[in-house]
């Protein structure tokens, strides 16, 4: 690995930056250079929500890209907009519960994801984005799955903490 | 792996930072892109037996800080572009009275209102100053976190030492990303007594000097133009000496440049990428990166490879500000050339790299 660069992008309440701050966290523990992106303004009240992420062995020059290894839609607008950024043999993951159309590119690893079926399966809705990162992490092998339990450990914490198992149930994909 | 450092957003980063350093009053009023600072500072400021207040404007801020900060106290402010520029006429007035003060700006596009995207348009603002009267006040531009925390930390220590407002020019990039920092130790910080011993100067209270009757006058008024006169060629002095000792930049690759970029902060990140960019072309250019904007780093431009560059580019975030100091500083040497997005757009690196080929393609 030398440098990845991410999008990912929703809409608000997606959990989409929770995404990119959980990869940012985990690259972070495993000793790597991280940076975290977010956009800001009007567009993110109930509109489109995305970051960039990159990480790097090396100290990050720019946080800011125009081209990416991994891109990750959760609704039909931000697939539109990043799908043309995927670097060829790029991954695009999207979510295939929102999004009824396949990837137009040939040139990319596609992965279509039926997040909120699966996260229904086990009971909650709001895991919609940990079923996301879980095929993330275990396609690109970005950073460990240990890694990101070790994260969940400091992002849930105290009475958050009963959260843990169902956090790693909707990751694993189980 | 075991990691002794924190991710942090920019603006949380910036407010530990200065709370770390020594800061106990802040005085501010919501803003974006730095809206995360005051709140950052009414939740961790009090228990480190500090006092936050949100004011009613930056004018009140300002002044604010004026009067906490002429009593002797440790202050840090926050705001962003228009924000700031409200406080301008409070700057002014600190200079005069040698009033220390730590301030941040995470600037964003404007004029007016503007936008509350990242920009740079505010370094005329910054280093010109929008208060009237002859005044210095020393910026610093982090290009990353880490930087801006370091600046930060420093900042209260130097302002006491300078008797003079200090600024940290983040943007709204800075501001908003996260990246990992190393937080320093937090400094000892003075009481009220101590203060009123050490800072001979500050109108500290009867009380805390023991009863002493030694009457102590912070002020900007001046009426007798001899008086008012000697007053600014002292503070001068004082600015002269700070440009030999605050003057701070990085270079970066430029030995056998055939162009060199001149960028600050997150513009500065954007143009390493372009030199990445270009290299893979096979041209090779080299970055000056001032961290101190006033004192500009005129003699950074003397490390130029005068032999092989043919071209200097100002990168900026504004309609070209800083190259109007990149022109006193190349002095004619060389043709400089402008790199910009303005009004909150940033450019990607290929767009800074496509414009350095065209300005060498210009000159064959």
């Amino acid at each position: 690995m030398s440098t990845y660069k991410m999008f990912f992008a929703g809409s608000g309440g997606q959990g989409v930056l929770m995404m990119g701050q959980i990869i940012c966290y985990a690259a972070m523990l495993e000793g790597k250079e991280v940076t975290f992106l977010p956009s800001y303004g009007p567009e993110m009240r109930g509109g489109t929500a995305n970051c960039t992420v990159v990480v790097s062995d090396k100290p990050v020059s720019c946080p800011l890209i125009y081209e990416a290894d991994i891109a990750v839609a959760m609704n039909l607008p931000s697939m539109d907009k990043f799908e043309p950024m995927v670097k060829k043999d790029g991954w695009l993951f999207y979510n295939k519960s929102l999004i009824d159309r396949a990837a137009n590119r040939d040139d990319i690893q596609a992965v279509a994801v039926p997040v909120a079926e699966r996260a229904a399966a086990l009971g909650s809705d709001k895991v919609a984005n940990m079923v996301m990162l879980g095929e993330v992490v275990r396609k690109t092998g970005i950073v460990s799955v240990e890694s990101v339990f070790t994260v969940f450990e400091k992002v849930f914490s105290g009475r958050k903490a009963a959260f843990i198992p169902l956090n790693k149930q909707a990751f694993l994909g189980e | 792996m075991i990691t002794d450092k924190v991710l942090m957003k920019g603006n949380e980063a910036f407010g530990e930072a200065a709370i770390r350093g020594g800061a106990r009053f802040y005085f501010g009023y919501p803003i974006t892109p730095q809206s995360e600072v005051p709140e950052y500072m009414s939740r961790e400021l009090p228990k480190h037996g500090g006092v936050f207040i949100q004011a009613e404007s930056e004018l009140g801020a300002i002044n604010m800080a004026y009067g906490a900060g002429a009593a002797g106290g440790n202050v840090f402010i926050s705001s962003s572009s228009p924000g700031i520029a409200l406080m301008q006429e409070g700057m002014s007035f600190l200079c005069s009275a040698e009033v220390p003060l730590l301030a941040l700006n995470a600037s964003r596009g404007g004029p007016g209102i503007g936008g509350i995207q990242p920009g740079q348009a505010d370094y005329y603002q910054v280093t010109r100053g929008g208060g009237n009267g002859d005044y210095r006040i020393p910026v610093f531009a982090p290009s990353n976190i880490q930087e801006a925390v370091d600046l930060l930390y420093e900042g209260t220590e130097m302002a006491q030492k300078w008797r003079n407002p200090i600024m940290v020019l983040a943007d709204g990039m800075i501001a908003q990303m996260m990246e990992p920092v190393r937080l320093p130790e937090f400094k000892p910080v003075l009481g009220p007594k101590e203060i009123a011993a050490s800072r001979d100067w500050a109108s500290t209270g009867y009380n805390d000097r023991g009863g002493v009757q030694n009457r102590r006058v912070v002020k900007s008024l001046r009426m007798q133009p001899e008086d008012l006169e000697k007053h600014c060629e002292y503070l001068f002095e004082k600015y002269a000496r700070a440009e030999k000792e605050l003057c701070r930049y990085e270079t970066e690759n430029l030995k056998g440049a055939e162009v060199v970029f001149v960028a600050f902060g997150t513009m500065a990140r954007i143009a390493r990428e372009a030199i990445e960019i270009l290299a893979a072309q096979g041209i090779k250019a080299g970055l000056i990166r001032p961290i101190s904007l006033w004192p500009f780093p005129n003699k950074a431009f003397d490390e130029i490879d005068f032999g092989t560059t043919k071209a200097v580019i100002s990168a900026e975030l504004s309609m070209g500000q800083m190259i109007s100091d990149v022109q006193i500083a190349v002095r004619g040497r060389l043709p400089v050339y402008l790199a910009h997005r303005t009004g909150g757009m940033v450019p990607v690196s290929p767009e800074v790299a496509a414009r350095a080929k065209a300005v060498l393609e210009g000159l064959k």
